[in-house]
């Protein structure tokens, strides 16, 4: 029977020729992951249920990303208890400050997640990884703990919808742009419980980073997990990078699908998703006159190299506008190095920008660029819920890179091309 | 198994963020956690809140964060169950794993309102609103998840299954 690439994946993992939609399977799984915010959660769990020791000290990934370098007692506390854990159980993928980046940059960069890997983590973007033909997806602590042990979870086979994107992009436009156009017309619900394909021409030609961020939305539609087919894209990031032996997934021509949507990509525009929900999408050039005080460029959504290149390409030679706060997170160690040699970051801080140590921090209102009552702050982040970044009164919009370091020129949301 | 209580109304979408602010992520204490549940979303929340209360709730309750820390302050916080129209998938898990039954009645979403005294009966999944007579259907809990939830979790599940509890 013909099966989408996440059922081949899931098959796979189960020990079985074929699954279908909605059934319920015992799978092994890749790798498992946890950050100092599910990670002390997962090993207290993991710790009463008496097991001898991990599973496998080389399948299991611990990474203090989201509110390191420590801003507090409580929250060194937090990492701590993942130190000590790694330490005594020898965990191999332990990556403490200094040597970090933030979990979903990290891993495929580290070559810890590879194309037909079932990964699951305790972090909800742990979908980032589909952009390489991987099935991943995020749970709960407990489920992390019982697979930290077990190296096996349970899981509910999706049912997939397709998203075929034609075309060619028009200029600014990148895969966070994709992204938030379907999460505008499916809503924040819209693939619940659901895999979310993405195919076409147009994904064809995008860029790993493009599709790193739009997998890493997935869950802003509900979905379990995003991905996109492995092809020359994918091997040539992988090659020579992947720790282990990985495979390539494809869904047969006649899979069946709960929906496909078709998108005409050559009339997208760059997005803004406007508070409080990532469906409230609508072309930038349609946002109107919205003042903003902070910029923020970064996070597992958009803080890899492509995204650093698009906000200097604007940046270069420009000054943040008096009003706005514009703070930039590399995603990884490595990615900052590779900014520094290609003299982004010097673009950066002439421009008037403060750059960070990588970190989940602002993102999730953590630390390193809170905001005050009534503020607003454009960020190409994920979510902008009711005080995501800060005060329950302040507002979170969402954009892509050049489209948040143009508006921080500007001191207002702006396109790219407003500043050429 | 059955629960009682006043319902606390909320709209559709309540996220992580609104049933636990990433600012308090520094612990993972439930009394800690719950102290600050839904402070957000309903700053007056709690005064009026009674132990064994009920949250009822529009689609896609708990949509966002994968962090247990939500349905885990819920529960510190004496609700005994939660009832929406469609909870977000990691938040459905989650809340087994931690012992917060939760119902998805489309019907109940509708038409219950804030302050309502509810009746749940898990093994059935009947919803009866005190107040009005009216009653609602949900998917039963079945015996296995009834028993994950009296154990107070999955793990205390398993342990006690392993004779260590």
């Amino acid at each position: 029977m013909a099966m989408t690439i996440t059922e081949k994946i899931l098959a796979a993992h189960a020990g079985k020729d074929q699954v279908v939609p909605g059934e319920l399977i015992n799978a092994r799984v890749d790798l498992v992951l946890g950050n100092d915010i599910t990670g002390p959660v997962a090993i207290k769990e993991f710790n009463r249920i008496g097991a001898a020791g991990v599973f496998d000290r080389e399948r299991i990934a611990l990474v203090p990303d989201h509110f390191t370098p420590n801003k507090d007692i409580k929250s060194a506390g937090q990492s701590k208890i993942m130190r000590e854990f790694a330490r005594e159980h020898k965990i191999v993928n332990y990556y403490d400050v200094g040597r970090m980046g933030i979990e979903h940059c990290l891993l495929p960069e580290q070559g810890l997640v590879g194309p037909g890997d079932l990964v699951i983590g305790a972090d909800s973007h742990t979908c980032t990884y589909g952009a390489l033909g991987t099935f991943s997806t995020g749970m709960g602590s407990t489920d992390i703990a019982s697979a930290m042990a077990l190296g096996e979870t349970w899981l509910k086979v999706p049912e997939s919808i397709k998203f075929v994107f034609e075309g060619p992009l028009k200029p600014w436009v990148t895969g966070k742009d994709l992204i938030l156009r379907i999460i505008g017309d499916i809503g924040v619900d819209g693939a619940l419980y659901k895999a979310m394909e993405f195919t076409g021409s147009t994904i064809a030609n995008l860029s790993i980073d493009g599709r790193f961020s739009m997998c890493n939305m997935a869950v802003e539609a509900g979905a379990k997990n995003g991905i996109v087919p492995p092809d020359q894209i994918t091997r040539a990031y992988v090659e020579g990078r992947c720790r282990r032996p990985y495979r390539f997934y494809q869904s047969d021509p006649d899979a069946a699908y709960a929906k496909v949507y078709k998108y005409d990509a050559t009339k997208i525009e760059p997005q803004i998703a406007f508070p409080h929900l990532p469906e409230n999408c609508r072309a930038v050039s349609d946002a109107g006159h919205v003042e903003i005080d902070q910029s923020v460029i970064g996070s597992c959504t958009n803080g890899r190299i492509e995204d650093l290149r698009e906000a200097a390409k604007v940046l270069r030679g420009k000054k943040v506008h008096n009003n706005v706060r514009l703070i930039i997170f590399p995603g990884t160690q490595d990615i900052y190095l590779q900014a520094l040699g290609e003299g982004l970051i010097e673009a950066f801080i002439r421009a008037g920008a403060a750059v960070s140590t990588p970190t989940c921090g602002p993102c999730l209102g953590g630390h390193m660029g809170i905001l005050a009552e009534g503020e607003r702050c454009i960020a190409t982040t994920n979510r902008n819920f009711v005080g995501r970044m800060g005060h329950p009164g302040s507002e979170v919009y969402l954009s892509n890179p050049a489209v948040a370091a143009a508006s921080a020129i500007m001191g207002r949301i702006a396109g790219p091309w407003e500043v050429e | 198994m059955e629960f009682k209580g006043r319902t606390w109304k909320f709209g559709p979408d309540v996220d992580t963020d609104a049933i636990i602010p990433a600012r308090y992520l520094t612990t993972s204490d439930p009394a800690e956690l719950a102290e600050h549940c839904m402070e957000d979303a309903v700053p007056s929340f709690p005064p009026g809140f009674k132990q064994g209360d009920i949250f009822v709730a529009g689609k896609n309750f708990g949509c966002g964060s994968s962090r247990e820390h939500a349905p885990i302050a819920i529960k510190a916080a004496g609700v005994s169950c939660v009832i929406a129209r469609t909870f977000a998938r990691i938040f459905y898990r989650n809340a087994f794993n931690i012992g917060l039954p939760i119902f998805e009645s489309p019907e109940a979403a509708e038409d219950v309102c804030d302050g309502d005294e509810l009746a749940v009966e898990a093994s059935t999944g009947i919803i009866t609103n005190l107040t009005t007579g009216r009653t609602y259907k949900s998917a039963p809990v079945p015996p296995f998840m009834q028993e994950i939830i009296a154990a107070g979790g999955l793990i205390n599940h398993v342990a006690a299954k392993l004779g260590r509890g």
